[in-house]
């Protein structure tokens, strides 16, 4: 596709997309969102880039091969379970650690939990990307 | 609710099953898709219907205020959702690679795993094991 | 020539390896080093008569502990395990240099070197099965290794199918055992000896676990394997099959014997197996022509022997098994190795070509000549007391001491009869022409069996240094009583010496007479139908009827399987609803908000529309209007997380179904249904349709138990400090699944990526 209008506006709407996935990321533990669909979020912004400016051009802009991302994911999120294991509960038990808490302020809470839904969202980003790539480029 | 969502679900299914005993494997396809929603909203329903708040639990409380809708099935839901995704795309892959090397569509035509005679056994020099 | 070595014979003989192969040396070394220096250090503790126990819980809820128990019995097979594994790592890497496939070969035999450590170390009957079948798979791969030969994956494949089938009987012998025990720890089911032999499982017990054993232990009728397993290189053959894994039967039967012991059914099983294995093996030993495979059949034959004395009650047979199992570990490991350095040297195996070594192989021949001598049970060498031994042994079996020592006269006169034809006729004689011109082998290639061959000679000398260490506590582990066990060179002028002096006169005569006795052997040979070939029609069977049900059922195409599943799902479905009176339609009319009337009106409209549209872009567009109208119902019924989920899954599946619908063919390209065959996929979609709707309202007016949803709701902020539920049950209290889920679709999308980017193998399409 060779739209004028939509390669121009895809890029802005990229960047929006990937910086909103990240909010949907991060407050997914709280508010509606998380690693699945902060993923998809981003995949879908990427899925539009691939479609205004061709595969080529999004895996240029991903700079990294979707396929590793999802292994990358597959490994963070096996590594936020075993770092449980290693502090001795059992495998995938979330640890919490609240940077800076003291009396009534609740610090920055950073979690293997929190890890974990991180790898998810590089799996699905990951999975969903090499579909799509793949299945643009034809063969 | 429950029975126009039941009425749904079997609208769903009866049209998923219908394409998918279709030749056509692109109407397959579209049926996996229906089915795949069909699940869904079973898995929905059987975790009951209320119009309530979504499961969140106020900041500054230990549990939801009032009544929330049941959280479980959704988390169920949630992965079904991607994983009925992977299932999709896998498939759709496939159709799409079955075009391009069989040149049909037709499920009915792509009989390339059935050989040339079913019946025939192997000669029994032990390489099917490593070539299979 | 049917056992021409699979390496060695056509390629230079390169010795020093690469640094990045030393390294793959040494670190195969280190577990093997490091489990025998921990072993060795539990000798004194093991002497004492003490047990030294590990564990750890694996699977608490299956009474599946990683336990291990380390007693005389396990430290005796551990050390032999460990300290041999050394001697064939350090052997392999001359006799692999070079090899393509070198890193991977040290990556099997270390794995397998700790299957089988923990095989024998475990104290937990599902714990030891694992290892168990590690040892199997680990053997597999060594012995298909030269995977290019067909018939060594066939060698191999045998013996995985006949291994693996003894495995899962003896599974199904270990969870009777565990059940009729109250425990699957060994240490528990060794107390309970009584209670096992009297328990009424204790028959379908027994047979099953001797299955596993003797098929593992090659034990005839299930012994065809083991010689073909020597198509894996020859420290594979010296390490696994003789040395270690084919002992591992022997073990299972030494650990079971306090529990399943004393009976008649034992006694007399494992007498008459261990015998008719122990001759059969002996003669098709004399009968081979080519060296490996001829101490393969002797390794059949020791097995058989070790079987035969394990029936046994008597101190002295069990210490006789024990002391023939050092033994027998020591110098057939080292001959086998011998027979490996003649290859590398000659390039031939066989008897009939090789002649005149002596004076280029002298320390091959050494080596060969004192392993030689302990097998036929010569003085000083330890093999010497483990023949004395077993004679003793044999004449104080209260029930049958004639068979068992008949038995043992006439195997080992035969393996006096080998032991000359291995250490004698490659070396001496004439100088004959071989494929290769013969030369020494490198140092690792005869330091690790000389030190075998050395131990054999020192032990006998000294055997007080295994009697006291390793006999004695394996004895009382095996009888599950203390024990004191004293091993001697000299008894004094007794039956045992004269039985022995009887085997040397009938040994000498065998190795003079072989020639002939091979003939005859081999005439008797060809009229019998052998284990192999049983296999061999077993698996064509097993193919005929693959191939005929999958012809009966397998049509082939994809709508009929489709309708089957379906037509089963509803018929089955259908009948218990009516048979259980589980029918329950509503009573009043659905009291609903315009909005929900709204996407239940959109899903179902656009649902038809995906049905009988002919434009693909029509279809796909009712598709997306489905998804937008499911992710509606979502919303409205609370359920946010899963709404914007199916919104973007919907979008993503658009984007995707559009890009190959555009290149795939309009739905006309494919001859729509005939009219009949329309009506009856309708009714059968209407059916299933009906049934699935009819189960969700029964499910729906079912009373509905909330307990789990409270739980989550309870401790999603308390316990996980989230306040989305949905996404704490994701990835706290249920991340598992979801680890799962995210792994099946970073393999779907691997394996998508592999389908589309492989190119068919013979270009026919793109």
């Amino acid at each position: 596709m060779n739209s004028v209008i939509l390669s121009a506006a895809t890029r802005i709407l990229v960047s929006l997309m990937l910086v909103f996935s990240l909010f949907m990321l991060l407050r997914g533990h709280n508010e509606p969102g998380g690693g699945f669909i902060g993923g998809l979020l981003a995949a879908t912004g990427y899925a539009l880039y691939a479609i205004a400016h061709g595969a080529a051009a999004a895996r240029r802009a991903l700079r990294m091969d979707p396929r590793m991302i999802a292994m990358i994911g597959l490994g963070v999120a096996l590594v936020a379970g075993l770092l449980a294991a290693v502090a001795g509960d059992a495998f995938l038990t979330g640890l919490w650690w609240f940077a800076g808490a003291d009396g009534d302020s609740k610090g920055l809470p950073i979690s293997t939990v929190l890890m974990f839904d991180i790898g998810v969202y590089l799996v699905v980003i990951g999975a969903v990307l090499t579909f799509v790539f793949a299945l643009e480029e034809g063969d | 609710m429950e029975t126009v969502m039941a009425v749904l679900v079997g609208a769903l299914v009866a049209a998923s099953v219908y394409l998918m005993l279709r030749r056509n494997v692109v109407k397959f396809l579209f049926g996996l898709i229906l089915m795949s929603n069909a699940a869904n909203l079973i898995i929905f329903a059987s975790g009951r219907l209320t119009q309530a708040e979504p499961p969140l639990v106020p900041d500054g409380l230990s549990e939801p205020a009032v009544q929330a809708a049941n959280a479980l099935p959704q988390a169920l839901i949630l992965t079904a959702i991607v994983i009925g995704f992977g299932l999709l795309a896998f498939t759709l892959v496939l159709v799409y690679r079955s075009w391009r090397v069989l040149g049909t569509v037709d499920g009915d035509a792509m009989r390339i795993a059935e050989g040339e005679s079913p019946t025939a056994v192997p000669a029994s020099d032990g390489k099917d094991g490593a070539n299979a | 020539m049917t056992e021409r070595a699979n390496n060695g014979t056509d390629r230079p003989r390169p010795v020093r390896l690469s640094p990045a192969s030393m390294g793959t040396v040494g670190l195969a070394l280190l577990p093997a080093i490091a489990a025998a220096l921990f072993l060795a250090t539990l000798l004194p503790t093991i002497a004492t008569g003490e047990t030294v126990r590990l564990a750890v819980p694996w699977a608490p809820s299956m009474d599946v502990e990683f336990s291990f128990l380390i007693d005389g019995l396990s430290l005796t097979f551990g050390l032999l395990i460990s300290v041999i594994c050394i001697i064939i790592l350090t052997y392999s890497s001359a006799y692999l240099a070079g090899h393509a496939h070198f890193n991977r070969f040290f990556l099997y035999l270390s794995l397998f070197m700790l299957g089988m450590l923990g095989l024998v170390l475990a104290d937990n009957l599902i714990t030891l099965f694992v290892f168990w079948e590690v040892t199997t798979i680990t053997s597999y791969l060594l012995i298909g290794y030269d995977h290019a030969s067909a018939k060594a994956r066939r060698c191999a494949l045998q013996a995985l199918l006949v291994t693996g089938a003894g495995g899962l009987v003896l599974l199904a012998g270990f969870i009777m055992l565990g059940n009729a025990a109250g425990s699957y720890e060994l240490s528990e089911i060794l107390a309970s000896g009584d209670l096992i032999r009297a328990h009424p499982h204790y028959g379908a017990i027994l047979t099953l676990i001797l299955v596993g054993a003797f098929t593992k232990s090659a034990q005839v009728p299930f012994h065809f394997w083991l010689p073909n397993a020597m198509a894996a290189p020859t420290p594979v053959s010296a390490f696994l099959h003789s040395a270690t894994m084919v002992k591992a039967g022997i073990y299972l039967l030494a650990r079971m014997h306090p529990v399943l012991s004393g009976t008649d059914a034992w006694i007399w099983t494992l007498t008459i197996f261990g015998a008719v294995t122990a001759i059969f093996a002996s003669l098709v030993a004399i009968r081979q022509t080519d060296l490996k495979m001829m101490l393969a059949y002797t390794t059949v034959m020791a097995l058989g022997t070790l079987t035969m004395f394990l029936g046994a009650e008597a101190t002295v047979a069990v210490a006789a098994a024990v002391t023939f199992l050092i033994v027998h570990s020591l110098y057939k490991a080292a001959l086998f190795l011998v027979v490996g350095n003649i290859d590398y040297s000659t390039g031939t195996r066989e008897i009939g070509q090789l002649g005149g070594l002596a004076r280029v192989m002298p320390i091959t021949l050494f080596i060969a000549t004192a392993s030689a001598l302990s097998m036929a049970g010569f003085p000083p060498f330890l093999g010497f007391i483990g023949k004395e031994l077993k004679y003793e042994g044999a004449l104080a079996i209260a029930s049958e001491p004639v068979v068992v020592a008949t038995t043992a006269v006439i195997a080992s006169a035969l393996m006096v009869g080998v032991a000359g034809i291995v250490a004698l006729l490659p070396f001496y004689g004439k100088r004959t022409s071989t494929p290769k011109p013969p030369i020494e082998v490198p140092i690792r290639m005869w330091i690790g069996p000389l030190l075998l061959a050395v131990a054999g000679l020192a032990f006998g000398l000294a055997p007080a240094l295994v009697a006291d260490t390793l006999v004695q506590p394996a004895v009382a582990s095996i009888l599950g009583r203390p024990e004191t066990v004293k091993l001697a060179l000299w008894h004094g002028i007794n039956v045992p010496l004269a039985l022995s002096i009887l085997t040397f006169s009938l040994g000498v005569a065998i190795y003079f007479g072989h020639w002939r006795l091979r003939k005859i052997l081999a005439a008797i040979d060809a009229r019998m139908i052998s284990g192999d070939e049983v296999y061999d029609r077993c698996l064509h069977g097993l193919r005929w009827i693959a191939a005929f049900q999958t012809d009966w059922i397998q049509v082939g195409l994809l709508r009929r399987y489709i309708a089957v599943i379906f037509a089963v799902l509803a018929l089955s479905v259908g009948a218990t609803l009516v048979l259980r009176d589980a029918i329950a339609l509503p009573d009043r009319w659905p009291d609903l908000a315009l909005a929900e009337w709204g996407a239940a009106a959109l899903v179902f409209a656009a649902t038809i529309v995906v049905v009988i549209s002919s434009s693909r872009l029509m279809a796909m567009t009712a598709l997306g209007a489905v998804g937008v109208g499911v992710a509606l119902l979502f919303l409205l019924f609370g359920a946010p997380d899963v709404a914007i989920t199916q919104l973007l899954v919907e979008s993503l599946v658009v984007i995707l179904v559009a890009v190959v619908l555009l290149r795939l063919p309009h739905f006309s390209a494919v001859e729509s249904a005939r009219r009949w065959s329309r009506r009856r996929d309708a009714a059968l979609a209407l059916g299933t349709g009906t049934v699935v709707a009819l189960v969700l309202l029964a499910v729906t007016q079912t009373p509905f138990d909330r307990s789990l949803t409270v739980f989550f709701e309870e401790n999603s902020v308390p316990a996980a400090f989230g306040r989305n539920i949905v996404n704490v049950i994701l990835v706290d209290f249920r991340a598992l699944d979801t680890f799962g889920e995210i792994a099946v679709v970073a393999v779907a999308a691997l394996a998508a990526y592999a389908v589309l980017k492989a190119r068919p193998a013979s270009g026919d399409g793109s």
